[in-house]
């Protein structure tokens, strides 16, 4: 029983993972731009979000506000910094959004101080419901496998359904032909990287009530979604979803399991120790098989 | 391709070079007589920091080999001289009865297994990361990192996330290490010869092989050449440089911890080498500089200097393209 509860919370990460990922990339697959400062909307999400929350009140009202600001920052983001890198090599783009991570860390720590913040699961959402008899698992949590599976769908209509969504598949297959065809595409582009970065928002903004909301919160994410993008291929958004559910169980279950299964065959102090230690470690070992295996990641978006 | 010759630097990079050095020299006495003494640990983080930089610099401005990953090598050097100490101080969980209790470790013993242990670490991943390209090599060097960052935070006999803090530096015969000038020019010394190292070996037909593993790997495979060897070795060479600047960076601060090899230092390794100039020589040993004192600056105006920073970054990245040291010595990319 206990095993059904850890697979839901490892859904759950996956799909807040999933949510960081398919923004960044599309950002990538399309734009063929690193964008090492994704965490930051993820972060501002949180911090828009808890604010609101705070002085109104009202959870819908935080989450209203939340979605739109890391949005529009995305935007503001793109016209300004990003919209130069396309053309240079990634090594330029890492050092740009590495330095917009200092500044947004900064302006956070600047605007709401060093001390975290604090959100509360509205009431509403708060409380447990009985799975299967015996099994309580939170409704917050619940809520947010849903807006996962909402997203995802929205996604996909999005892309398959959508006139847009096939312009933006044409534009990651091949963006001069789809410029030659009068697609404006840098607006594409910097409408492509909103929709990246209110994904992250909204990861942030889910992510308040149950982690501390404080500067740096997106730096850690980041790391994981970049193994997300990585195993699920570059570029490919149904890769971002079965790579992020793969990646959020992987973490979450080597967490809660190894331990035990260490006990097995060693003392338990030192198998305590030794199983955090490899559970932590378990994502980026994971990655790496992966990648020996499969060096182009599960659904590969061929390079033109 | 024929042997390669070692090509005759132009007067400006001489005349850089021999300021740059003479500057080097004489940072010490002059910072003593202008009463600033505390900016001489600065100026060796600096000096170690581009040995570091450097390192990078050989695999990512030559080889082209963008790797995220850079301080896991940093920090596994710092690691082994803080664990021997950590021994040699008796407070350990395995002290063997060899080192224990034997006050201070030779450096000469200490300095070489990090270096050691660096490369070894950067020879076994290397297999597996050098198979991939662009994107993906940053990541998996990233991953990398990362699995050895969490390592260290499960170390708990030897401080878990927090770290330890060393008793004293190590011990070479003839040196002291604890007089602070000393371990500068020391530090200026290492990373002297370290330059000296890479010029020989990028003017060599090692270094001509790694170039041409950047621009065009697969004409040089059809030439012939296992450029995978090449491309490794230079992993390994800058994986073990970069163990000794751990090394040393243990030893000025007298402290280690997980935060030296959190990926935002690998990112800060990145960032000297580019401010400075990727693919020159100077230009790392440049960019740590500038980067370091650049930090001191603007923390003494205001506690929230990365949000300048961090703009700065940006600004350098889409002005100042080549980098700082080819604006200054008047020429471009060295190739």
């Amino acid at each position: 029983m206990f095993i059904l509860e850890q697979l839901l919370n490892g859904l759950q990460l996956g799909v807040m993972l999933f949510l960081m990922s398919a923004g960044l990339t599309l950002v990538f697959g399309i734009m063929r731009v690193i964008n090492l400062a994704h965490g930051s909307f993820y972060m501002l999400g949180a911090y828009v979000a808890a604010t609101v929350t705070m002085h109104s009140g009202s959870f819908l009202l935080g989450m209203l506000a939340a979605l739109p600001a890391a949005g529009l920052a995305g935007i503001l983001v793109e016209l300004i910094v990003l919209r130069r890198l396309y053309q240079r090599d990634h090594l330029d783009q890492v050092l740009a959004t590495f330095g917009l991570i200092f500044f947004f860390n900064e302006l956070t720590r600047m605007i709401w101080g060093r001390q975290p913040l604090f959100m509360e699961v509205p009431s509403w959402l708060a409380g447990s419901v009985e799975l299967l008899p015996g099994i309580r698992y939170p409704v917050y949590r619940l809520a947010i496998l849903l807006v996962g599976v909402v997203v995802a769908l929205f996604l996909y209509l999005l892309f398959s359904r959508t006139r847009l969504g096939m312009r933006i598949r044409a534009g990651a297959t091949n963006r001069e032909t789809v410029a030659a065809l009068g697609v404006n595409i840098r607006l594409l582009y910097t409408l492509v990287f909103g929709l990246g970065t209110m994904l992250a928002g909204l990861a942030g903004m889910m992510a308040g009530p149950i982690l501390a909301v404080e500067a740096g919160m997106g730096d850690s994410i980041l790391i994981l979604t970049f193994v997300v993008i990585v195993i699920g291929g570059i570029g490919s958004v149904r890769g971002a979803l079965v790579g992020a559910i793969l990646v959020g169980l992987v973490d979450t279950l080597a967490r809660a399991f190894l331990p035990g299964l260490l006990r097995l065959v060693l003392t338990t102090a030192a198998a305590d120790r030794a199983g955090a230690a490899i559970a932590s470690m378990s994502v980026y070992i994971f990655m790496a098989l992966f990648l020996a295996l499969r060096p182009a990641g599960l659904f590969p978006v061929s390079e033109s | 391709m024929t042997r390669a010759t070692v090509t005759a630097p132009g007067w400006p990079v001489l005349l850089f070079a021999g300021c740059g050095i003479l500057f080097l020299l004489v940072l010490p006495p002059v910072l003593e007589l202008s009463g600033h003494q505390y900016l001489l640990s600065l100026a060796t983080r600096a000096l170690i920091y581009a040995l570091a930089a450097s390192s990078l610099n050989l695999i990512l401005g030559y080889g082209g080999m963008v790797s995220l990953g850079h301080a896991a090598f940093m920090g596994i050097g710092a690691y082994v001289v803080g664990i021997l100490s950590h021994q040699a101080a008796g407070s350990g969980l395995l002290s063997p009865a060899a080192v224990q209790g034997a006050g201070p470790v030779s450096a000469l013993m200490a300095w070489p297994a990090a270096v050691a242990l660096a490369m070894l670490f950067a020879l076994v991943t290397g297999v597996v990361s050098l198979r991939t390209r662009g994107m993906h090599f940053i990541m998996i060097t990233l991953a990398f990192a990362q699995m050895v960052y969490f390592f260290f935070i499960s170390l708990e006999s030897y401080g878990g996330s927090d770290g330890m803090v060393l008793a004293s530096r190590d011990r070479l015969p003839g040196i002291d290490l604890g007089d602070d000038r000393v371990f500068y020019y020391l530090c200026l010394g290492l990373l002297l010869l370290f330059l000296a190292f890479v010029h020989r070996l990028v003017n060599a037909r090692f270094g001509r092989v790694l170039v041409g593993c950047r621009e065009n790997e697969k004409r040089l495979q059809v030439l012939g050449f296992a450029t995978f060897g090449y491309r490794l070795l230079a992993y390994c060479l800058a994986g073990g440089a970069a163990g000794l600047a751990g090394a040393l960076l243990a030893e000025q601060g007298g402290y280690v911890s997980p935060a030296m090899l959190h990926w935002t230092r690998s990112g800060e390794l990145m960032v000297m080498v580019l401010l400075g100039g990727t693919g020159t020589l100077a230009g790392p040993v440049l960019g740590a500089f500038v980067l370091l004192f650049l930090e001191e600056y603007l923390a003494l105006y205001t506690e929230h200097w990365m949000v300048i920073l961090g703009p700065v970054l940006v600004l350098a990245v889409l002005f100042a393209r080549g980098g700082l040291y080819p604006m200054l010595a008047g020429h471009g990319r060295e190739r």
